[in-house]
C-alpha cells in the first residue's frame, strides 16, 4: 500500500528538484529556435521572406531599403530560415523579452 | 487516390450501408466538399485496414436522409455537416438544430466557397502632417 | 416518486484540460443521458487551411493540437507525399519513427498524471510530470523546441541526430526507465487507486467496435486495432507487439497505457540502433494534383484521418480532420449512463480527450 515510502525519505532530505528562476537561469541546450534576427548587411531585399511567412509577420521594402518583423505575429516556425537565398536569417537561442 | 470507391444515388443510401454493417465494416467518418452547385458528400468505412468508399452526389437543397439509426457515430459528424457546410440532413436520433459547434452570432455555413473568411487587417495610420503651424 | 434534474459538467472544471461541456439527466445519484456540448475552441482551422499554400499547411496542422503535435504534421507530410508520389528517403522514415515515439512517450505520461490528479493523487501527478520534463529536455536538445517540434517536411525531416546526440538519448531513456517502475506500481497496485478504478466505465467489445471507439479504448476492450501494423514509415521493419486487454473498464485502459510506455522506449532504441545513413531530404517542385487522399497514422489517441484533396493549384482544396477523441465521444456517451455522479471525472479523462483536435 505504501509504495513511494522509499522515495519518500529519500527526497526530504535532499535539495528541490525546481529551480530559484529569476536568480539562476536555465540552460538552454545548443539548436534551440528562439528569436528570429537577421545580418542585414547580407539582405538583398528580395521579399521571398515575406511571402512564404505563414502568419505574415514580416514586411520587405526595397525603396528605402528597410525589413521590419513583428515580434507578437511570429510563431518562430522558420520557414523564412530556410527560404532565404543569401541564408542571412538566424534564429538565437533567447527569446523575445515581453519589452521588446 | 482512393481505391474502392462505388458512387450512388441518394435512394439507395440505407440499403449500401445497412449491407456494409451486416458484413462487419466500422464507420469512419463523413466528408463533405462544396463543388459548386452540389455537395459532394463521401463516406468511409473500414475493415482489418481495409478501406472502403461511398461517394454521392447533393444537390443544393435537397435533404440528406441520416444514418445514425444504423450507426450511431454517424450522428456527431451529421450534426457538424449541418452546421458548418449547410447539408440538410434529416432524422438524426438527436438533433442539435444548428447550434452544434457554431456559437449564437456566428457567420452561418462558413466553409461554404461563396461565404468569405474573416481576416484580420493591419491598420497603419500617420497623424496628418502639421502644415502651418508656428511653433511658440 | 422520482424527480430528474440537469447538471452541466463543464466547460469550467479541475479535472478537465481543455473546455467541454456535458449536460448530465441525473435521478438521485444515477446519471440516466449525457449530452455533449462542444464548440467552445472552435478556430475555423480547415478554412484556414484552404488560403495558405501547401507548404505553409504543415504548420497549421502542427498547430491543431498541443499535445499530440507531431504526428498531425507527419500525417500531412505522409498525404502530400501520396498524393504527388514522392518517395521518401529511409534514415527520414526512421527519424521520424524516433520523433513520434518519443511524442507518444511524452503523451502517456501527461494524461496518466492527469488521471492521477483526477482522484486526487497529487504527489503522483507531480512525479509523473517531473520524469516527462526529461523528455522533454530530447525534444529539445534535437529538435529546437519542447512540444510544437517544426521538424517535418515534405520529402523528409528537415534536422539530423548526430552520433553524439544519439549517446545522450539513449542515456537519458535509461535515466528515465530507472524512475518508472516505482510509479507505474503505484498506479497499478496501489489499494486506493484500485478500488477508484476497477469497475469503472466498463465497454463491452461488440459496443466497442460497433460505436467505433479507436486507440486504447477499443483495445482494452479485445479489439484487435493498432494503425503502425500497416507498416508505415520504417514501422514495417521494427518489430513491436500491441498490447490489448479483455475487461474494458478504466483500469484495463490504465494498463494499456502503461505498457505502451514500455513498447515505445523500445522502438526508440532500435530504431537509434539500426538507423542507416543517407540523405534526411529530397528537393519538391510542383503543386498537389486535383486527385483526393485519405491518409491515416496511430495518434497517441487513437486514428487519426486527413482527407486531403488538390486542385492543380498551391492551394488546397479540402483538407478535412478527424481526430481520435471525435470517435471515441459516443463511446463515452455510452459509458456514462448508468453510471454515478462521483465517477463521471474519471470517466470523461479516461478516454483522454483532447478537445482542441476535436474542434479544430
Amino acid at each position: 500500500m505504501f509504495n513511494l515510502t522509499n522515495s519518500l525519505f529519500r527526497k526530504l532530505f535532499n535539495r528541490p528538484e525546481t529551480l530559484r528562476y529569476p536568480f539562476v537561469k536555465r540552460e538552454l541546450p545548443e539548436g534551440t529556435r528562439g528569436r528570429i534576427d537577421i545580418e542585414i548587411d547580407k539582405c538583398t531585399f528580395c521579399g521571398a521572406c515575406e511571402k512564404r511567412c505563414p502568419a505574415n509577420a514580416l514586411k520587405v521594402c526595397r525603396d528605402p531599403k528597410s525589413w521590419t518583423l513583428n515580434p507578437y505575429a511570429c510563431i518562430i516556425c522558420g520557414y523564412c530560415i530556410e527560404v532565404c537565398p543569401k541564408k542571412c536569417i538566424v534564429a538565437h537561442k533567447e527569446h523575445y523579452s515581453p519589452n521588446v | 487516390m482512393l481505391e474502392n470507391v462505388s458512387v450512388i444515388s441518394i435512394d439507395h443510401i440505407h440499403e449500401q450501408v445497412w449491407l456494409l454493417k451486416q458484413d462487419g465494416y466500422r464507420f469512419v467518418t463523413m466528408t463533405c466538399c462544396d463543388e459548386g452547385e452540389a455537395h459532394d458528400v463521401l463516406y468511409h468505412f473500414d475493415k482489418n485496414y481495409g478501406l472502403k468508399h461511398l461517394r454521392v452526389k447533393v444537390p443544393k437543397n435537397t435533404a440528406l436522409p441520416s444514418i445514425s439509426g444504423i450507426y450511431f457515430a454517424a450522428l456527431l459528424v451529421e450534426n457538424e455537416m449541418k452546421d458548418l457546410l449547410g447539408v440538410a440532413v434529416n432524422g438524426m436520433l438527436i438533433d442539435f438544430q444548428g447550434h452544434f459547434i457554431l456559437a449564437e452570432g456566428a457567420p452561418k455555413t462558413p466553409l461554404n466557397k461563396s461565404v468569405p473568411g474573416i481576416g484580420i487587417q493591419i491598420q497603419e495610420k500617420t497623424p496628418a502632417a502639421a502644415e502651418g503651424t508656428v511653433k511658440s | 416518486m422520482n424527480r430528474r434534474s440537469t447538471i452541466p459538467f463543464g466547460p469550467q472544471h479541475p479535472v478537465l484540460p481543455e473546455p467541454i461541456q456535458l449536460h448530465l439527466v441525473m435521478e438521485d445519484e444515477k446519471i440516466i443521458q449525457a449530452l455533449p456540448a462542444i464548440g467552445y475552441i472552435h478556430r475555423g482551422l480547415e478554412k484556414i487551411a484552404e488560403k495558405k499554400d501547401y507548404v505553409q499547411d504543415i504548420y497549421l496542422a502542427e498547430r491543431i493540437c498541443g499535445i499530440c503535435s507531431f504526428m498531425h504534421s507527419q500525417n500531412y507530410c505522409q498525404g502530400i507525399e501520396e498524393l504527388m508520389k514522392i518517395q521518401v528517403p529511409d534514415r527520414a522514415k526512421y527519424l521520424r519513427v524516433v520523433w513520434a515515439e518519443i511524442h507518444r512517450i511524452h503523451s502517456h505520461l501527461l494524461i496518466l498524471g492527469l488521471l492521477a490528479d483526477a482522484f486526487g493523487f497529487e504527489n503522483l501527478f507531480m512525479r509523473l510530470w517531473k520524469v516527462r520534463e526529461q523528455v522533454l529536455n530530447i525534444m529539445e536538445k534535437t529538435t529546437g523546441n519542447r512540444i510544437i517540434l517544426g521538424v517535418c517536411a515534405i520529402g523528409g525531416v528537415k534536422r539530423d541526430i548526430t552520433p553524439d546526440l544519439v549517446e545522450d538519448i539513449l542515456r537519458e531513456l535509461d535515466s528515465l526507465e530507472k524512475q518508472l517502475p516505482e510509479l507505474c506500481d503505484t498506479l497499478l497496485k496501489d489499494y486506493s487507486v484500485k478500488q477508484r478504478l476497477v469497475g469503472v466505465g466498463v465497454l463491452p467489445k461488440d459496443k466497442a467496435y460497433e460505436l467505433g471507439a479507436v486507440g486504447p479504448v477499443a483495445r482494452a476492450s479485445g479489439v484487435h486495432m493498432d494503425l503502425r501494423e500497416r507498416g508505415y514509415a520504417a514501422y514495417g521493419d521494427l518489430d513491436f507487439k500491441i498490447t490489448m486487454e479483455e475487461a474494458g473498464d478504466c483500469y484495463a485502459r490504465t494498463v494499456v497505457r502503461v505498457k505502451e510506455l514500455y513498447t515505445s522506449l523500445d522502438l526508440v532504441r532500435k530504431a537509434l540502433k539500426r538507423m542507416p545513413q543517407g540523405p534526411i531530404s529530397v528537393p519538391v517542385k510542383g503543386s498537389p494534383p486535383a486527385d483526393e487522399v485519405l491518409a491515416r497514422i496511430e495518434q497517441p489517441r487513437g486514428e487519426l484521418n486527413f482527407y486531403i484533396r488538390g486542385n492543380g493549384t498551391r492551394n488546397l482544396e479540402r483538407f478535412r480532420v478527424r481526430t481520435p477523441t471525435f470517435a471515441n465521444l459516443p463511446a463515452l456517451l455510452h459509458q456514462l449512463t448508468g453510471c454515478e455522479l462521483a465517477d463521471v471525472p474519471v470517466i470523461a479523462i479516461c478516454i483522454d480527450p483532447c478537445i482542441s483536435c476535436t474542434e479544430r
